[in-house]
């Protein structure tokens, strides 16, 4: 699987976000943000965590007018993957590619921790529901808000990817604030958009004490297998 | 010309800023104070173009597309 890693000035994730891509099997390359056109036969497009042209006016304002988030467009209309992780998800909605936004986190402080995260919903990146992950969060502005027309789309289209709980349905955990302790949600045509806060990329190898991670990338490779098996039958 | 916009964040999104200011403004012994609210109050030199409906009308669009984000945030408009 080729994946292009979106650096934008002031990104700080895309080495990880390579390594972890490259440990599942993929063929990382990083794609500097004033390019206007992605690697040809790019097939997963992250992008990683950081603080975007110094989030600026907000946190991925400033970024969604770049250059290659055209290109990013195209791509997840075409039903292309999209890895957006922590401020990459920021950039997402602000580049309306993702419903809703993400604000200052309920306590005010930069939150810095390991969570407990349930998938909630199937998809290219969490091919089962229920399975919980340790993953770590680093931001400031993690809590996810969205008006109720839209929480109800989100809900009835399964597209409330993750969520700080222990299980689906157990009590939330309320350390952001966030709307329905909502840490991912599903996007695109075919649920091929994902936006999540957590850092599955900073929890993806044995050395840093946790691979809860790796699953969200192994995943996506494996997709991107099937989905060419299937275009050769 | 000159153009002012005032972001606001939407009564229903809680601002956690403006309840920290609150409980500051508590601490040093202002009393009455409720629900500050913090916005941002943007200012854009735009030359001499004149004033009318398509100044405005791309002033709003800069508005929609950057400066205010719809889903979290109202703008208030003011020329001149």
């Amino acid at each position: 699987m080729r994946a292009a890693v979106i650096v934008f000035p002031g990104s700080n994730a895309e080495v990880e976000m390579c390594r972890a891509l490259t440990l599942a099997g993929a063929s990382a390359r990083t794609v500097w943000h004033r390019e206007p056109n992605l690697p040809p036969d790019t097939e997963l497009v992250a992008l990683p965590g950081g603080f975007a042209h110094g989030d600026y006016l907000r946190c991925g304002a400033v970024a969604r007018t770049s250059p290659v988030i055209a290109a990013v467009r195209a791509h997840a209309a075409r039903g292309g993957l999209v890895l957006g992780v922590c401020n990459g998800f920021q950039v997402l909605t602000e580049a309306g590619l993702l419903p809703g936004a993400l604000v200052a986190n309920a306590h005010l402080r930069f939150e810095c921790s390991d969570r407990w995260v349930t998938v909630e919903a199937e998809g290219p990146f969490t091919p089962r529901a229920g399975v919980r992950l340790r993953l770590p969060v680093a931001h400031g502005e993690g809590r996810y808000h969205v008006d109720a027309e839209a929480l109800a789309r989100l809900r009835s289209e399964g597209r409330v990817a993750l969520t700080y709980r222990l299980a689906s349905g157990a009590s939330p955990d309320e350390f952001n604030g966030s709307l329905d302790a909502i840490a991912g949600v599903y996007g695109g045509p075919s649920k091929n958009v994902l936006g999540m806060m957590p850092h599955p990329e900073r929890a993806a190898e044995p050395y840093v004490g946790n691979t809860d991670g790796r699953s969200i990338f192994d995943a996506a490779v494996e997709w991107c297998a099937s989905r060419q098996s299937r275009a050769c039958a | 010309m000159k153009a002012t916009v005032i972001v606001r964040l939407k009564r229903e999104v809680l601002d956690v800023q403006g309840r920290a200011v609150e409980r500051a403004l508590g601490t040093l012994g202002f009393e009455g104070v409720r629900d500050v609210r913090i916005g941002k109050l943007i200012e854009i030199e735009l030359g001499d173009q004149a004033a009318g409906p398509e100044l405005e009308e791309r002033l709003r669009r800069m508005c929609d597309e950057l400066l205010a984000n719809p889903v979290t945030e109202d703008y208030e408009l003011r020329l001149g």
